[in-house]
């Protein structure tokens, strides 16, 4: 078992950070949130369905090497529903003149921020992020922080897991194997 | 819906075209499989026209189940499938869109290319549109089917084998009417009602088919 005794209620505007161990089970615990992990005990509600409203970044960024950065982030947004517009979030993430590379030749990083582009395109208010600042550096880890919170603050609902805080009035969740605990 | 699905077509065929390998490997295996049976059997004409609706069937089934392993995979490990599935719509949209391109980049090509290999392996030429008509009916049943054993083997480390296992008992009607309908046709008798057959196997594989694989890729991804 991974955890348990899992209680709490997350809101429009909040930023909650999921934090433990590795292998405490965060990617597992998102990973039900969002629907894609079905065997566990107990009940997980959402206020109305959650596809349409959720923006899901799995802990591999879901980038094509084969496929351009813009290509990549053209399919996202096609199946997200997304409305912005894919060249500026790039540009938004300093791929600026990366957009016709193959990801493949890209790093680590910038494959990343390929996937986080799709942060900057809108139009999704519950954003559930697995380790969002690795492999990026600190610019990269600047532009995210301030992006989360101008979104949180237009009232998105942020879940993370990542030992890096984004502000102080962050709600934390802490899983360890004893149980897991809501820290204000 | 249909934008989402014109996009994802496109992104498929990019994907399959960027990395042509995978294209060529089922073409080249179907071309030397069936070209290694004059060598290995014997070169007389009649006993090759015997053999040669089996040989071609077989040969193409196997192209499309060995070209169908890594269907998923790449879109497993770069985490793009969790997106497939957690998207605003139904998963057979990407999932239908994945299989139509493979389709049209595995499957057409071995059936374009079947009329060359049967007349290789000696059948009357009369007797070739009926082989094209027959893998073209044929091989978007394998597609379809293998896929569901793909997805259900994508987070398998080595799902190669259990894939063969449990899609080759599948695939049996296929290649029983498949390459009886070659059969009928080299004796000179209608065709017609053995091509239906192959036709309502694939009207099942098409409408049933693509929920299936929706509903493997998500049991893969839940464990």
């Amino acid at each position: 078992m991974l955890f348990r005794d899992l209680d709490f209620s997350a809101h429009d505007g909040q930023i909650w950070q999921i934090t433990g161990a590795n292998g405490a089970g965060k990617t597992t615990l998102l990973r039900i949130l969002v629907g894609l992990h079905g065997f566990y005990e107990g009940e997980v509600r959402w206020d109305g369905p959650l596809a349409p409203s959720l923006l899901y970044l799995g802990h591999q960024p879901g980038v094509r090497e084969e496929l351009t950065a813009r290509e990549n982030l053209r399919y996202s947004q096609a199946l997200a529903g997304q409305s912005g517009d894919v060249d500026a979030a790039l540009d938004a993430l300093g791929l600026y003149g990366f957009e016709d590379v193959p990801a493949g030749r890209l790093s680590a990083g910038q494959k990343r921020r390929i996937a986080l582009a799709r942060l900057w395109l809108g139009d999704k208010r519950v954003w559930v992020l697995d380790e969002p600042f690795t492999a990026i550096d600190q610019d990269g880890v600047a532009r995210l922080d301030a992006r989360l919170r101008e979104a949180a603050a237009a009232g998105t609902l942020v879940l993370y897991t990542s030992h890096h805080r984004v502000g102080e009035d962050v709600h934390r969740l802490h899983l360890s194997g004893a149980g897991a605990e809501v820290l204000a | 819906m249909s934008a989402i699905w014109w996009a994802s077509l496109r992104r498929e065929l990019t994907l399959i075209w960027r990395a042509p390998a995978d294209m060529v490997q089922p073409l080249f295996f179907f071309v030397v499989v069936v070209s290694l049976f004059p060598l290995g059997l014997s070169p007389k004409p009649e006993l090759l026209a015997l053999v040669a609706p089996g040989a071609v069937w077989v040969a193409a089934l196997l192209a499309v189940m060995l070209s169908l392993d890594g269907l998923f995979r790449r879109d497993q490990e770069s985490g793009a499938l969790d997106q497939m599935l957690t998207a605003p719509v139904v998963t057979v949209v990407p999932v239908s869109a994945k299989l139509l391109a493979h389709w049209l980049l595995t499957g057409l090509p071995l059936a374009l290319i079947a009329p060359l290999l049967g007349y290789m392996m000696q059948l009357p030429v009369a007797v070739l549109d009926t082989l094209m008509v027959s893998v073209l009916l044929g091989t978007p049943t394998l597609t379809v089917v293998g896929a569901i054993g793909a997805a259900l083997t994508v987070g398998l480390n080595r799902g190669g084998i259990l894939l063969a296992v449990l899609v080759l008992p599948l695939y049996i009607p296929v290649l029983v009417f498949g390459a009886g309908v070659v059969r009928t046709a080299q004796d000179g008798l209608p065709t017609d009602g053995l091509l239906a057959v192959l036709g309502a196997i694939l009207a099942l594989a098409l409408s049933l088919g693509p929920v299936a694989v929706a509903l493997g890729l998500r049991i893969s991804a839940g464990d």
